[in-house]
């Protein structure tokens, strides 16, 4: 298959692992850990997992799986949040199909709907506001989660329902931005990250000079990456060469998609719609300032939290989740508490297990098999 | 009162089912008549009795031991590309008998039908019904109707039942893999689970997937012929060959690995699955089955079942190993290695 295949060339991943086994045993003389390589966005989770290529990489060389899955890391009051609002008489809660696993405090949006909520999942906000103009006399909710990947939809959406007059469209915002929690994550007493995979969809908004504090203050590389296995294993690769030619600098692999400016038009619709929040909880981290945005004043009529009341309980995530550790690479997943035990995908209690992008859940089902050791295979 | 000259299907022309084809009067023995018994035409159903008498003598004479199955079908959207609801509930409920090496012989039918439903769409689905039904080779002798109010059912949904019967010395069961063992499918998978979803239209993608809904208890025959030691068989319906292959590995206590490369998979499902993020392995088939086989028969199964019109694409995609027991693990194309798991949840809802 065209423009697929070619990135999964069993040969060229032979060629580059041979090269990376070379630069990481350079790399480990006079080590004793492992070099982390945290990847930001869980798409490269998933593809890591999915290829194997975590088995594939010499042991020397460790995935570190960020926060970059922003269905896991949304806090169990913002949900409940969703559910009381999609439980108002009249409304259609509409939002993509992993956001209905999430769990809040007691449920989750796809045990609202069996309890009578009209919950319905969509592919696109777009596919809300047909919705809306089809419904004219409910009230359609889109519930807005995601990075800068998601943003310019919801915020172009937002902008059209605005030209079209509509008034029973309105959003529940818990879109986050990339770069605070990076930093969150790199200002972390207890990290273990070498080196950083950036994120691909969010860079093709955003651009990559944004990671450049990464580079210049925190001296970590940083590669933008493409989400097919040989992107990941090249992404690798280039990484582990800055190191050993101790170079820290911002390069982008994933040319083909991710022009260094970012996408200016997305830019602009974000920007006319969203303003930074003072403080975001994310779940497993914590509060991490402007790390949130919520919607511009001149947009209040399109705000879910401006146009309905909403409980706004702050529920503390579960003392006996280690997501938190996990997030910086201080633990591996198996190696929490209750992973595979209180926490599974089936009633995942932490943030890392809800979604297939959450290092958790990737670990459960593609990287760990003796359920009784807690061990992951190799 | 009923017009002289006019049958039935005339007068039924724009008409929609109403609650009154389920209350046990005239309308409803009109419908039964002259839409079932017509169309499934066998004397065993005719006779319209409460219930199918079956005579034993000859189901005697083709085996020892009766199979006996259910099963409901809800689809939705009820007609897609490949088939509809009707050939889903006849082929469905066969291929849960062939699966245990039975000939499947008859069926029972029951609708439950929502008010409202155009009597054209109900005339479709039964004559899709009786033509799967001739195919293969099974009579439905006996049924019910239902009709409940519009919004307590989606349109039309079906249960049918099958009766089979099954050879001596057939035994195969989920928990006879052994280390060795070659795994085969009888072609490429996921193409019912993608020509539903895409039926649905709400995702605005273009293909020309069609569902593989077919009828296995003849490949099984063939299959049963070259190696009458098939240590397991099931059809990957719901939950895909992964799945079915986890239930193997679970029971059987051994593990189970695949080989990527050789899993066969039409490009227009694989380029369905690239762009949507599913994978073929959990995708639904109905016209697909697994079997577990003595590696020394392996590549004769093979053989036999290309022959056959259902399984022109026949593969084996994997072998049985020591460990991990009770996983299901992949080569990938790339070179690494996966877990193949269970799903926690459904790929996609209402798919058969």
């Amino acid at each position: 298959m065209k423009f697929v295949d070619e990135f999964r060339d069993p040969q060229k991943a032979e060629r580059l692992l041979q090269e990376i086994r070379a630069l990481a045993s350079t790399l480990m003389q006079g080590r004793t850990r492992p070099l982390g390589i945290m990847e930001v966005c869980g798409g490269h989770t998933h593809t890591i997992f999915r290829y194997g290529i975590n088995r594939m990489l010499p042991e020397e060389v460790e995935f570190i799986h960020g926060p970059g899955c922003p269905v896991c890391v949304l806090p169990r009051g913002r949900v409940d949040d969703c559910i009381a609002l999609a439980q108002r008489p009249g409304v259609i809660m509409t939002t993509f199909g992993d956001a209905m696993r999430v769990t809040g405090s007691k449920k989750n949006l796809l045990q609202a709907r069996a309890e009578g909520a009209d919950v319905r999942m969509v592919y696109s906000p777009l596919d809300a506001l047909k919705l809306a103009r089809a419904h004219p006399g409910r009230d359609v909710i889109f519930f807005a989660l995601g990075f800068e990947t998601t943003m310019p939809s919801t915020a172009l959406t937002v902008l059209q329902a605005q030209k079209e007059g509509l008034t029973n469209f309105s959003l529940f915002c818990n879109h986050i931005t990339i770069i605070p929690t990076i930093k969150a994550v790199l200002d972390s007493p207890d990290l273990h990250v070498d080196a950083f995979l950036g994120p691909g969809h969010v860079s093709m908004v955003i651009g990559t000079e944004a990671y450049r504090f990464i580079a210049d203050q925190y001296r970590r590389p940083i590669v933008i990456a493409g989400f097919e296995p040989l992107d990941i294993l090249h992404s690798v690769w280039m990484v582990l060469k800055q190191l050993a030619e101790r170079r820290c600098e911002v390069e982008n692999q994933y040319r083909r998609v991710v022009p260094d400016d970012g996408n200016a038009p997305a830019l602009d619709a974000i920007a006319t719609v969203f303003e930074l929040r003072e403080f975001f909880e994310w779940r497993g981290l914590g509060s991490i300032d402007y790390s949130g945005v919520r919607m511009r004043a001149p947009f209040a009529a399109f705000d879910a939290e401006r146009k309905f009341s909403l409980p706004n309980i702050a529920i503390a995530d579960p003392t006996a989740c280690q997501c938190g550790e996990v997030l910086k690479g201080a633990i591996k997943p198996n190696q929490c508490k209750v992973f595979g035990t209180a926490c599974t995908p089936d009633s995942p209690m932490g943030a890392l297990m809800v979604s297939t992008e959450g290092a958790c859940a990737a670990y459960y089902n593609y990287g760990w098999l003796d359920r009784t050791k807690a061990e992951p295979m190799r | 009162m009923k017009s002289p000259g006019r049958s039935w299907m005339e007068r039924m022309q724009g008409q929609c089912i109403t609650l009154a084809h389920g209350s046990g009067g005239k309308a409803m023995r009109e419908l039964v008549e002259e839409l079932f018994v017509a169309a499934f035409d066998n004397p065993l159903l005719a006779a319209m009795d409460d219930q199918a008498v079956v005579p034993l003598d000859a189901l005697r004479q083709q085996g020892n031991r009766l199979a006996f199955t259910t099963d409901s079908y809800v689809v939705s959207p009820l007609v897609f590309p490949g088939g509809s609801i009707g050939e889903l509930a006849v082929n469905g409920t066969v291929n849960d008998l062939a699966m245990s090496g039975a000939a499947p012989r008859f069926l029972s039918c029951g609708m439950i039908l929502e008010e409202g439903l155009p009597i054209a769409e109900l005339v479709d689905i039964v004559h899709r019904m009786r033509d799967a039904a001739s195919r293969a080779g099974v009579a439905i002798v006996t049924g019910d109707t239902k009709v409940v109010e519009r919004g307590a059912a989606d349109k039309l949904f079906i249960n049918t039942a099958g009766i089979g019967v099954i050879q001596p010395g057939v035994a195969m069961a989920s928990n006879r893999a052994r280390p060795g063992d070659a795994v085969i499918v009888n072609g490429a998978i996921g193409d019912h689970g993608i020509a539903i979803l895409l039926a649905r239209n709400e995702l605005a993608l273009e293909s020309s997937v069609e569902s593989d809904t077919q009828p296995l208890h003849n490949l099984v025959a063939v299959m049963l012929e070259a190696c009458p030691e098939i240590h397991c068989l099931r059809d990957a319906t719901r939950g895909g060959v992964a799945t079915v292959l986890n239930e193997f590995a679970a029971s059987s206590n051994v593990g189970i690995r695949l080989t990527e490369s050789s899993l066969p998979v039409h490009e227009s499902v694989r380029g369905a699955c690239e762009i949507l993020g599913l994978d073929p392995l959990y995708l639904a088939n109905e016209g697909k089955l697994v079997a577990i086989v003595p590696r020394e028969h392996a590549q004769a199964v093979v053989n036999a079942m290309r022959r056959h019109p259902a399984g022109l694409e026949s593969a084996m995609i994997g072998e049985v190993v020591d460990a991990p027991p009770g996983g299901v693990v992949m080569a990938t194309a790339f070179g690494g290695t996966r877990v193949v798991d269970t799903l926690v949840g459904d790929q996609l809802p209402r798919i058969c």
